[in-house]
């Protein structure tokens, strides 16, 4: 699975990075707090260019690079294949940042580990980007892709 | 000109404890209202503030609240503050004042003056989720002899249709919206007086196209490709004057379905310049009955003006075989302020005016009524009913529906809800899949009101509420004004 875009109702608002930082910062998806109190990082990417703009997100891809490039086996494939990173294993090497072919892993804004996408496996139900998307323009799509 | 005496008609208050500066406001603004600047200090430019209410919806906080700008103006009841705020912007500009929407004025509404009935002990209300109840309503020239070649009808599952927008004053997602709520619904969509896109011509079952004095878009494929013809010779927000889209909302999409050349004003005539006469327009809705075979019944819209019974029972001789009447409260996507807030009558009296005369003249099996113009609710909907139309349109609501806030700044084609702009960015802001099911639920939610308060009077046919006066009160009329109405006072 994994959250595709249609970038004909993308508004380019920044939502889905709103709701994604909050997801994934520890308040629970509480906006107001994971701000006010942190500095939450979102996983997905906004890209705006020539007034288009899409949503650079993990494809969850079936052979996936950046697994097989982790040097401590903190990328790891859960059952139902979602990409995710193991932050207990991960040494910060960025070796995933380097082999991703979408460029969709960063490291974290304290360069301690790298951060991703892991499609909200942590909160029941749908990724916060695609709850929240206030015109329908992400989905949770079945398909993965081959890079 | 150097010092504006305008002061701004809104203020956005942030709540600072709440505003975590994602930025949303700033990008869903075209006004440019909100700012953030490279220090993380949020400006707002009061000014710029059309009311929309787009950045507090979005806003994941909550953060924002849009209200009046406390300014106030020494208190008279004669020199509104809107009074004053008009004459600075003319003394600024020398321009006639542009609006959007309908008429906001305090003028009385007379569905705000009528009650229903509902039966009790004397004979049995019905429960329309345990007994059958019927709204489907058919309109046309109803009147055809034993042996006389049967009139084509439009046959509505509920007697709510959507109101003409033309492609130009609302996006191409609008259309697309209220295109699949309508065959969704068993209802007519309008796709006013800019022509057919290429990509609605899948839903020509559940469409009504118009022809109008610009006579945009109109080709004999345009015309077999619906379900009826409309002729629209007013509109109630601006009856007696045209149309004009301004060049900037004529992009190359709109310019070719409106066939003429790109970024070039669209002007619609005021007047048909071929219907001088009620045997002009005769001769035009033959042309069109001949163009399209006899198929497809014929529409006449006119805005409700002053002689409205004398004009509609002309049309109806003259061939309409629905005659649609646009109420002062009807909106626009630009009108002259004063044309929209001063001209007309109200929906309510053209309605049961014309319903009486037609019944008077015993040409009203002739025809099928449909009102429009500041239908707001379910109940606004039985009540016109009741008062003698077969159907109404909902413009306004269908658009409130979609995400309309009444900025009533249509003519900008700045819109920030992507619904009355053909800017490409803008225009994304409405996704069809979601308005489509926003429209259906609006009419689902109607369609059941409709019914339960028809089933409260006891009525289980719509075709028994059809100018079934006896079901209104009046309250708060005179008798003057009940009397108009057909209807008798509360009490009486």
């Amino acid at each position: 699975m994994k959250v595709q875009n249609n970038s004909e109702y993308c508004l380019g608002c920044g939502l889905c990075q709103v709701y994604c930082a909050a997801a994934h910062d520890g308040y629970n998806g509480n906006v107001i707090k994971a701000f006010k109190k942190g500095t939450p990082q979102a996983r997905a990417g906004l890209i705006k260019k020539n007034h288009e703009s899409w949503i650079n997100t993990c494809r969850h891809c079936q052979d996936a690079p950046c697994i097989n490039a982790c040097i401590t086996g903190a990328l790891q494939k859960d059952e139902k294949g979602t990409v995710f990173i193991d932050s207990q294993r991960c040494v910060g090497c960025f070796t995933c940042v380097m082999v991703c072919p979408f460029g969709h892993i960063q490291p974290s804004r304290d360069s301690s580990r790298a951060i991703k996408c892991d499609l909200c496996r942590g909160l029941s139900g749908t990724p916060a980007c695609v709850a929240f998307c206030p015109n329908g323009a992400l989905r949770l799509a079945e398909e993965v892709d081959r890079p | 000109m150097t010092l504006s005496m305008l002061t701004p008609a809104f203020t956005v208050g942030r709540n600072e404890e709440r505003c975590i500066r994602c930025g949303v406001c700033v990008n869903q603004c075209i006004n440019e209202v909100h700012h953030l600047d490279e220090d993380g200090f949020m400006w707002v430019t009061d000014k710029n503030c059309v009311g929309c209410h787009r950045c507090a919806v979005l806003c994941p906080t909550q953060a924002l609240a849009i209200t009046e700008f406390p300014l106030a103006f020494r208190p008279n009841n004669y020199w509104s503050s809107a009074s004053l705020r008009e004459i600075y912007a003319q003394a600024e500009t020398g321009g006639v004042l542009l609006t959007g929407m309908g008429n906001p004025r305090p003028y009385r509404s007379y569905f705000d003056h009528l009650l229903l009935n509902a039966s009790q002990v004397t004979n049995p209300s019905i429960d329309p989720l345990r007994e059958p109840m019927e709204l489907t309503t058919y309109l046309g020239n109803q009147a055809a002899m034993l042996g006389e070649r049967e009139k084509p009808l439009l046959k509505l599952e509920v007697p709510v249709m959507f109101s003409a927008m033309s492609y130009g004053a609302v996006s191409l997602n609008v259309q697309k919206s209220l295109a699949r709520a309508a065959r969704e619904m068993a209802t007519f969509w309008n796709t006013g007086e800019g022509g057919l896109h290429s990509d609605l011509k899948e839903y020509a079952d559940s469409t009504i196209v118009q022809v109008a004095s610009g006579r945009f878009g109109v080709t004999p494929d345009y015309l077999n490709n619906a379900a009826a013809v409309e002729i629209k010779i007013g509109q109630g927000a601006k009856p007696g004057i045209g149309g004009h889209l301004p060049a900037e909302k004529v992009s190359a999409d709109v310019a070719k379905t409106r066939m003429i050349p790109a970024w070039s004003d669209a002007i619609s005539p005021a007047p048909h310049h071929d219907i001088y006469s009620i045997e002009d327009l005769a001769q035009l809705i033959e042309t069109l009955k001949v163009a399209t075979n006899y198929q497809k019944p014929v529409s006449v819209k006119v805005a409700a003006v002053h002689n409205i019974s004398a004009i509609a029972s002309g049309m109806v001789r003259a061939g309409a075989d629905i005659v649609a009447i646009d109420g002062f409260r009807g909106a626009t996507g630009a009108a002259p302020m004063r044309i929209r807030d001063n001209i007309g009558i109200p929906i309510e009296m053209a309605i049961a005016q014309v319903d009486q005369r037609l019944r008077d003249e015993g040409i009203r099996q002739s025809v099928s009524l449909v009102a429009a113009g500041g239908i707001r609710n379910s109940a606004d909907v039985v009540k016109i009913l009741a008062l003698g139309a077969d159907a109404v349109y909902i413009g306004t609501a269908a658009l409130i529906a979609l995400g309309c806030h009444l900025c009533q700044t249509c003519f900008t084609g700045r819109c920030n809800w992507g619904i009355a702009t053909t800017d490409r960015q803008l225009s994304k802001r409405l996704n069809p899949e979601i308005g489509a099911i926003r429209a259906i639920n609006l009419l689902k939610a109607w369609e059941h009101e409709i019914k339960e308060m028809m089933g409260g009077m006891g009525i289980n046919a719509v075709d028994s509420l059809r100018g079934n006066r006896l079901m209104l009160k009046g309250i708060g009329l005179e008798q003057h004004e009940l009397e108009l109405l057909g209807v008798t006072a509360a009490g009486d």
